[in-house]
């Protein structure tokens, strides 16, 4: 036996050893071998907008119609109601009046909030909170990796090692600004990579904040092994081609970091970039104290925050709008908490539980889902802002209606548990749209009289009770209007739905009972 | 992610791994060939004043840590305590003078995977034992080699691994070239008992060594047809080297021969022996760099050893000794300091170090105790610049992290670790026991590169995936019940101030960077340990709930997933390839 066999008989080989997830090139002069595939059936991208903190979902999507409720409970924070950005088909909902620009994207049909997203057994820490948003665990249980990272290892089969491959030469995830997140953390290392600035590769490569070489002799090697740790970088080929070819078309607000972040996602994606997955952060929505202006409550470090998301997203969209790059790009917003119904001493908020996620983009189900949440008349310090929906119900619906991952991948990547999808985006890559996928009638036998109806018709169907949410779908899965939303009791329910603009055609209802959701075909004469 | 899994996702990538394996040729590594030195970088350094006068300035961490990163494997955080309770005097005494590690040991791990038919069982010795077959002698060698690198991360607070590692490099075997690991095992123990001991013993018994006179073929050295590899070799490699003026003569390397004719090698014995009817009795002569020697021809059973002796006694005393022992003193200086010797240096640091060496008659430890205390060691120009080889990486990160490779699971799982770490060495361009030929590892010999050519687009690569992976929460594979990863709470625990991460951030820094780092640059490390908050007192609450319960779940994967983060990051800056 001779080393190469043993080398092959043993699984050592000095190739085995490169298993691990580090951007880089394993041989020098590879990318001349490779030719560059584009244009795949799977060139969604989606970007995962984190604001970091834990966000008082409460000041941010605010229920309108719970003013004696927040006025009890937050008075100090609380924005006034007449500045209340109202949202066109909503009398329950309005945004923060420094989201402007946000409401516009609302009226426009280009943004989906699901109301009361969270978990069973909320935990308050920041760091253990980001945990279980990153790796998509249950509260007491324990992952390594992150679900964005599993599913880039499921569906780029080998990654990170394996990457880039002649059919994927792009990074297979790209964080902007600070370090890799544990959302990127694979079952075998960091999935993709940091950058902040394309106009410095070297800070993309060796880190940010490059100190100047002293010198000296140390000095003198450090920037020759800089130069090798970046000329080694597998990516950098397509950055700098993306980057280069890649341009920008509207202007981006200034002094906004998120701003900047999304401005580089914006010219990589313009410039053909075939990376799924984009991870952009902003800080600071820890606001326990000054969280409002304590003379004006619609001024202040919340607002700041609110009215950067708000502009940095919109010229985000707008700069893909232009492009003609809106079709298949979307987004949300991600927190690791709420904050707390009732305010502090201190002009701020406590760390909550439940809160809104905003979805983005030309692709999503206008709308709202779920309820404006239910508040206590007055909230003392442990009341909460109840839970409608898992935070995995949402990942759920980007895999499988955004990526088109099956229901049985997307149940595997979210650890082994099955989670029902929202209405969140039109259609799955391959043509079906979401609300006809539902199958699971987990409310109760559901009848519709008459259908097809002309005038009007009645959806019976029995519940457990909770906040209830009937939407209506067009056969495109585009959301038609609200038919009902309330709170009901145990029972059996009627709800009427009244022709009223319906053309004549399929459409689908959905009922949403705390997280549960069954769905049902009314056809229209 | 399952054991199951695990493994077919290790096989598929490696699959995938193979078909990427294209043949390295550093001569087309445009990135290399571009920023590597063009010509020796003299002017970087500026004239030094510094001589080998005893250091005098400050001891702390930071000189602890540059001290113990040249002499051993890694800073680990206990021995920096430990030498910061000494003075920098009593440090360089204590890594001459303790006891040093054990040699290697050779035993028969591979039964379960390749059975032994010399009649070694499993968990015996095989060093008398019969040869057997290529296999058997194949899973002896890298074994051997496993165990090496076992004792590199075990070792002892002392010089002593470092110098096997300095006498291997200066005068090496190719282990797969002899090609028996009994002789191998023989020439291992050689390098550990010369390790801080007399080079001109070390030298005779080397010339004596069977794995030598295989590997130079010394063992078919004769009178009828003299070979001469190994006189060639003794004067341009181990002694007098071929640089400067005035030198040896093709005559030498040819007289130098002879009297090296008639050692031959016992196999069956595994043991040397000379030959008498092979040795060529003439006298042999040798040129006016030798000062014209003769040495008399001898005759008899002792004919080799006096002719040996009178050898080494010429090309090491005289002019040539002074030449020889300044080019064993660069070696030293290139390997502890830095590649880069001009002629300020040549005169203030090489030739005194020599003087020592011929003065204390070729002991290696004076020469070693007036560089490592003196202040030129210690000279700011000296710090940060030696790039780390293969080696101090893998073997120094696993003693700095205190990755707990023991206890495992069996006696065969420990070899298979350590061979697997045998083999990530090696793809990085130090396997011990394979240096690439009798110059021992380019690095060390190929002016105008020198160090950096242990960093290149073959190898960097694999050196930031071989760290990496370390700290995944799967580490290393080893086989399905043992895997070889960092247990970063435990790392984090040994440093001076955990809870505060501004301190566990300069901590990492002093310990792993070769270089300080801007404030700048550790709250950008920082912000990672804290998830971007700006609040000190999270990470402090949660290194608190961790110590306070350390198996509990929740507090232990906070710890954990943040230090694993801010550790990649940190090991994937230029500034940790350096020391």
């Amino acid at each position: 036996m001779n080393r190469k066999d043993f080398l092959k008989a043993s699984g050592i080989t000095t190739a085995a050893i490169a298993l691990n997830g580090l951007p880089i090139k394993a041989i020098a002069d590879k990318a001349d071998q490779v030719k560059k595939i584009r244009g795949t059936s799977t060139d969604r991208i989606f970007v995962f907008v984190v604001l970091s903190g834990g966000n008082d979902g409460l000041n941010t999507v605010i229920p309108i119609d719970k003013y004696a409720e927040l006025a009890a409970a937050r008075n100090n924070v609380l924005i006034p109601q007449n500045q209340v950005l109202t949202l066109n088909g909503s009398i329950t909902t309005g945004l923060h009046p420094a989201m402007d620009k946000m409401r516009t994207m609302y009226n426009s049909g280009a943004i989906n909030i699901t109301q009361g997203v969270g978990y069973s057994n909320f935990n308050y820490s920041h760091f253990r909170a980001t945990d279980i948003y990153n790796t998509a665990s249950d509260a007491n249980t324990f992952l390594n990796d992150g679900w964005i990272g599993r599913y880039l290892a499921k569906r780029f089969v080998g990654a990170p090692n394996a990457y880039p491959s002649v059919d994927f030469l792009d990074p297979l995830a790209v964080q902007i600004g600070n370090s890799l997140s544990t959302l990127l953390t694979g079952p075998d290392g960091q999935i993709g990579f940091a950058l902040q600035d394309l106009n410095n590769f070297y800070q993309i490569t060796n880190g940010l904040n490059l100190d100047p070489p002293p010198n000296t002799p140390a000095g003198h090697e450090l920037t020759f092994i800089r130069y090798i740790n970046e000329q080694t970088h597998s990516y950098i080929q397509s950055i700098q081609n993306a980057a280069a070819a890649g341009t920008n078309t509207v202007t981006y607000p200034t002094n906004n970091y998120l701003a900047n972040q999304l401005k580089i996602v914006a010219k990589l994606i313009s410039g053909g970039m075939q990376t799924p997955f984009y991870i952009v952060e902003i800080g600071g929505f820890d606001t326990h104290s000054n969280q409002v202006n304590s003379s004006n409550n619609s001024i202040g470090d919340h607002a700041e925050l609110l009215g950067k998301v708000s502009d940095a997203i919109s010229a985000f969209y707008e700069d893909l709008k232009a492009q003609g790059k809106d079709d298949k790009v979307a987004g949300c917003t991600v927190t690791e908490f709420g904050r707390r119904i009732k305010s502090n001493a201190s002009s701020g908020t406590d760390h909550g539980t439940a809160g809104p996620m905003i979805c983005f983009g030309k692709n999503v189900i206008p709308g709202i889902n779920g309820m404006s949440p239910n508040l206590p008349a007055a909230a003392d310090v442990n009341d909460q802002v109840p839970m409608q929906f898992d935070f995995r119900q949402v990942y759920a619906s980007i895999l499988e209606d955004w990526f088109g991952v099956s229901a049985a991948d997307t149940k595997e990547i979210l650890n082994n548990q099955s989670y029902t999808k929202l209405p969140i985006f039109k259609a799955a890559p391959n043509g079906s749209t979401s609300v006809i996928d539902y199958n699971n009638y987990t409310l109760g036998a559901i009848h519709v009289y008459p259908n097809p109806m002309k005038d009007h018709a009645t959806i019976n169907f029995e519940s457990e009770g909770g906040q209830a949410h009937i939407v209506l779908y067009n056969d495109m899965g585009v959301r038609i209007k609200d038919i009902y939303q309330n709170e009901i009791q145990k029972g059996r329910w009627s709800v009427n739905i009244e022709r009223g603009t319906l053309t004549t055609g399929t459409y689908y209802f959905t009922i949403y009972i705390e997280n549960k959701s069954a769905s049902g075909k009314l056809i229209v004469d | 992610m399952g054991t199951d899994t695990k493994i077919k996702f290790n096989h598929s990538a490696f699959e995938n791994q193979l078909q990427k394996n294209i043949a390295y040729d550093i001569t087309k590594d445009e990135a290399f060939n571009k920023a590597a030195n063009k010509t020796s970088p003299l002017n970087i350094r500026k004239k030094t004043r510094s001589t080998l006068a005893p250091y005098t300035g400050v001891w702390n961490d930071s000189t602890a840590i540059h001290l113990l990163n040249r002499a051993m494997f890694g800073a680990k955080p206990s021995d920096v305590t430990t030498a910061i309770s000494l003075t920098p005097s009593t440090t360089v005494d204590a890594l001459l003078n303790n006891t040093p590690s054990a040699y290697p040991i050779g035993l028969n791990w591979y039964e379960n995977t390749y059975a032994d038919t010399t009649g070694v069982a499993f968990g015996n010795s095989w060093i008398n034992a019969d040869y057997g077959d290529g296999t058997i002698d194949y899973y002896r060698r890298i074994g051997l080699q496993a165990m090496w690198m076992k004792n590199i991360m075990k070792q002892n607070f002392s010089l002593q691994e470092k110098m096997v590692l300095f006498l291997y490099n200066l005068v090496p075997v190719q282990f797969q070239l002899v090609g028996d690991a009994r002789f191998l095992y023989q020439y291992i123990q050689l390098l550990h008992q010369y390790a801080l001991g007399n080079y001109k013993d070390f030298i005779r018994d080397m010339t004596k060594d069977g794995a030598m006179l295989y590997f130079l073929n010394g063992y078919i050295n004769n009178k009828y047809s003299p070979d001469e590899n190994y006189g060639r070799e003794l004067q341009e490699l181990f002694t007098v080297g071929k640089e400067g003026g005035q030198q040896y003569a093709e005559a030498d390397v040819q007289a130098a021969a002879k009297v090296l004719t008639g050692w031959r090698v016992d196999s069956a014995n595994i043991s040397t022996f000379f030959d008498p009817t092979f040795h060529d009795t003439t006298n042999k002569t040798f040129s006016a760099f030798y000062n014209n020697t003769t040495i008399t021809g001898q005759s008899g059973s002792n004919a080799g050893d006096i002719e040996l002796d009178a050898l080494l006694a010429m090309i090491m005393g005289g002019q040539s000794g002074i030449t020889a022992a300044n080019y064993i003193c660069k070696k030293l200086y290139r390997f502890f300091v830095y590649y880069d010797i001009d002629s300020n240096i040549e005169t203030n640091i090489i030739a005194p170090l020599a003087t020592t060496l011929i003065n204390n008659n070729w002991e290696l430890k004076p020469v070693l105790e007036q560089l490592l205390k003196s202040e030129h060691f210690f000279d700011f120009q000296s710090q940060g610049c030696y790039i780390k080889t293969p080696i101090d990486k893998i073997c120094g990160l696993t003693r700095v992290l205190s990755v707990p490779v023991e206890p495992l699971t069996t006696f065969e799982d420990e070899y298979w670790l350590y061979v697997r770490q045998w083999y990530y060495a090696d793809a990085m361009g130090m396997g011990v026991g394979e240096a690439p030929n009798v110059s021992g590892f380019k690095p060390y010999y190929q002016n105008p590169q020198w160090q950096e050519l242990f960093i290149n687009s073959n190898t960097h690569p694999k050196r930031l995936q071989w760290t990496d992976q370390l700290l995944t929460a799967y580490g290393h594979y080893v086989n399905g019940s043992t895997s070889y990863k960092a247990n970063l709470p435990l790392f984090a625990s040994t440093l001076s101030n955990p809870a505060d991460p501004d301190v566990l951030v300069a901590d990492v820094v002093k310990h792993c960077f070769g270089l300080p780092v801007s404030q700048i640059k550790r709250d950008y490390f920082k912000a990672i340990l804290l998830s971007n908050q700006t609040n000190n007192s999270y990470w402090t609450i949660a290194w608190n709930d961790y110590i306070a319960s350390p198996t509990d779940p929740t507090a232990l994967a906070v710890v954990t997933n943040r230090l694993r983060l801010m550790l990649t990051e940190m090991f994937r800056m230029a500034e940790h390839q350096l020391c």
